[in-house]
């Protein structure tokens, strides 16, 4: 199921501010998981003010773009804004909790102002409480909650109504690590168990990059890349190979020249036409296919070299983009 | 301890109706008039409206008691209401905020904006609702009035028909009393975050032009010139509105005649479609 796609997407401010730019992307619900089912996790990432918000706004139909054109679950947000909203649950940035009434009843309305009745609204709203993680506190006024109660809050009036699409910006804000790790798990299970697609936005990458199955990078309004997590970190895993420091040099080890074992076997793997780097004590070999294991097992033994570690190293899609940048 | 085992059934589907704009409108407008007279919400939010809704009943209930006892009506049904918008402006001050710059405040207002509703049902929504809680505030005392007035009556079937055709009209106009000054408390009350700055600027916008209205009416003026003062003070013109509607147009203790009756009239339809349309505009631009 195609959840958004958009085709050269602009928002223009009036104040000139260029908010989202000539913005191509696609957002399959298969795609994303990765299976027939629905749900899984989108990484909606860029820097503070690269657009993320805005696009949010845009794709709930509270904002029209200046220019292109926008699907959300088969639906023109600019001209059915009501039929997505019906079917999205959005969870802003910023506070928007009234103090002084208590959660249960504050989902309770939220989830009739999203159309279910009356009496599903409470079942769902204490069952959605519990699926975040508020038990009996959910009956105390909001007012007096922790930040991560509060955010948990925020989640459950946006899942409240079931949606096919929840939209989340910045659900991390104002945690704690453990709150953070928390609401990130939380997530991740929505994604995966509740069949939603979750769009999440962040501003750092490293943080999410860990529940996410596919990541929409922004930079400036334009975008810089989307795809599956695991296609950007394909074909970037490294094997870090460890040698003895040759033990075979020792006996002459007089005239100054002692070549390291890992420079030698860095060596002899780039005569052997495999890319090959060393630092220090280690050799770096990037992972092209399963005989790699078998090349360098090889010039080991060619070498007569004892054989410490061999580890393969998985990128982290974060560094990824720090050395783009 | 049983929630482990409740928490382990696992999340399910919604796969019921799901209702749209109009069950979102009404969901909302039901909610405002509940907030209106502090219903759902602390116990705090329920002392100061109740205590004036309180008063207006208290008066409703003495104007029929001295009309049962002395069978003279101290004042009629448009009457009574032009007499307790000073009441209903203090409600105003409470409720108007409660109702548009809360939601501000607290940016709730997202949250309602992302649900299947446009920004123009919010505010007609909420415009509704108080519209409603207001008129409800003035009818239920005219309703006691009349059920006084209906039982004490010496006068058979007519004396019950005049009732009915004192409370009609107390009726009608309480209605344009609740569209005039609500319309015009819930335009003022959206365009201000802050609550208590909110609630100062509803009274004063009624009270700032009384002093004009006084002026006119010491400096006698040509016939006509108090009336057309007036119309700075809403409440002020309401009154020469339902004199001219509703007592052939004859000023109580006085001998003066109100001769702007229609413009009267088309002021009071100008103000409610005006601040209407306004307080839509005023959302539609509303940050979320």
């Amino acid at each position: 199921m195609t959840v958004i796609t958009t085709r050269s997407l602009a928002k223009q401010y009036d104040g000139g501010v260029r908010a989202l730019d000539d913005l191509s992307v696609t957002i399959d619900s298969a795609v994303v998981s990765g299976t027939e089912t629905t749900g899984g996790v989108v990484g909606l990432v860029g820097a503070n003010g690269a657009g993320k918000s805005t696009f949010l706004k845009i794709v709930l139909g509270l904002l029209p773009p200046s220019s292109g054109t926008i699907e959300v679950l088969g639906l023109d947000p600019t001209v059915d804004g009501e039929l997505v909203r019906a079917r999205v649950g959005y969870m802003p940035e910023y506070d928007c909790l009234p103090p002084d009434i208590s959660a249960a009843e504050l989902v309770t309305h939220f989830g009739r102002m999203s159309g279910l009745p009356k009496a599903t609204a409470r079942e769902r709203a204490s069952e959605t409480l519990r699926h975040v993680g508020l038990y009996e506190e959910r009956y105390r006024q909001i007012g007096g909650y922790s930040t991560g109660m509060k955010q948990r809050v925020k989640l459950a009036q946006a899942l409240v109504h079931d949606p096919d699409l929840l939209l989340l910006d910045e659900p991390t804000n104002g945690l704690d690590p453990a709150g953070r790790d928390a609401m990130l798990d939380l997530v991740r299970r929505i994604g995966a168990e509740f069949g939603i697609t979750v769009v999440i936005c962040s501003h750092l990458l490293g943080e999410i990059e860990r529940i996410c199955d596919y990541l929409v990078a922004l930079d400036g309004g334009k975008l810089l890349r989307a795809d599956r997590v695991d296609a950007m970190t394909a074909g970037q895993d490294e094997l870090v190979v460890e040698v003895e420091e040759s033990s075979s040099d020792s006996g002459r080890a007089g005239g100054g020249r002692r070549a390291g074992g890992a420079a030698a076997l860095a060596e002899l793997l780039r005569s052997r036409e495999v890319e090959a780097t060393h630092d220090g004590r280690t050799v770096v070999v990037p992972l092209v296919d399963p005989r790699t294991y078998d090349q360098i097992l090889d010039a080991v033994a060619d070498l007569h070299l004892a054989l410490h570690r061999l580890d393969q190293r998985r990128h982290r899609v974060a560094e990824l983009f720090a050395r783009a940048s | 301890m049983t929630t482990g085992v409740i928490h382990d059934l696992g999340y399910r589907r919604y796969t019921g109706p799901r209702l749209g704009r109009g069950y979102a409108f009404r969901t909302l407008y039901a909610h405002t008039v509940r907030t209106a007279f502090g219903l759902g919400r602390g116990v705090k939010a329920k002392i100061f409206s109740w205590t004036i809704i309180g008063i207006i009943a208290a008066v409703a209930v003495v104007m029929t008691a001295i009309k049962a006892q002395t069978g003279e009506a101290v004042m009629d049904g448009p009457q009574f209401v032009d007499n307790m918008a000073t009441l209903v402006i203090l409600l105003l001050a409470a409720v108007a905020p409660e109702l548009t710059s809360r939601d501000q405040q607290t940016r709730v207002l997202g949250l309602y904006l992302a649900r299947p509703l446009r920004r123009s049902d919010y505010a007609l929504a909420r415009l509704g609702g108080a519209v409603t809680a207001i008129f409800l505030v003035l009818a239920g005392p005219l309703l006691i009035m009349f059920a006084g007035g209906a039982l004490s009556t010496k006068d058979g079937a007519s004396g019950v028909g005049d009732a009915a055709v004192d409370t009609a009209q107390g009726l009608a106009h309480a209605a344009t009393h609740a569209l005039v000054l609500t319309t015009i408390s819930l335009l003022v009350a959206a365009l201000i975050r802050r609550r208590a700055i909110a609630a100062a600027a509803v009274v004063a916008v009624f009270l700032i032009a009384l002093p004009a209205v006084g002026l006119a009416q010491e400096l006698g003026g040509s016939e006509g010139t108090t009336e057309l003062v007036s119309m700075v003070s809403p409440p002020t013109a309401l009154s020469y509105l339902s004199v001219w509607l509703y007592a052939d147009g004859k000023v109580p203790y006085s001998d003066d005649q109100v001769v702007h009756g229609p413009l009267l009239l088309v002021y009071a339809v100008v103000v409610i479609a005006a601040c209407t349309a306004l307080l839509v505009a005023r959302y539609r631009k509303v940050p979320a």
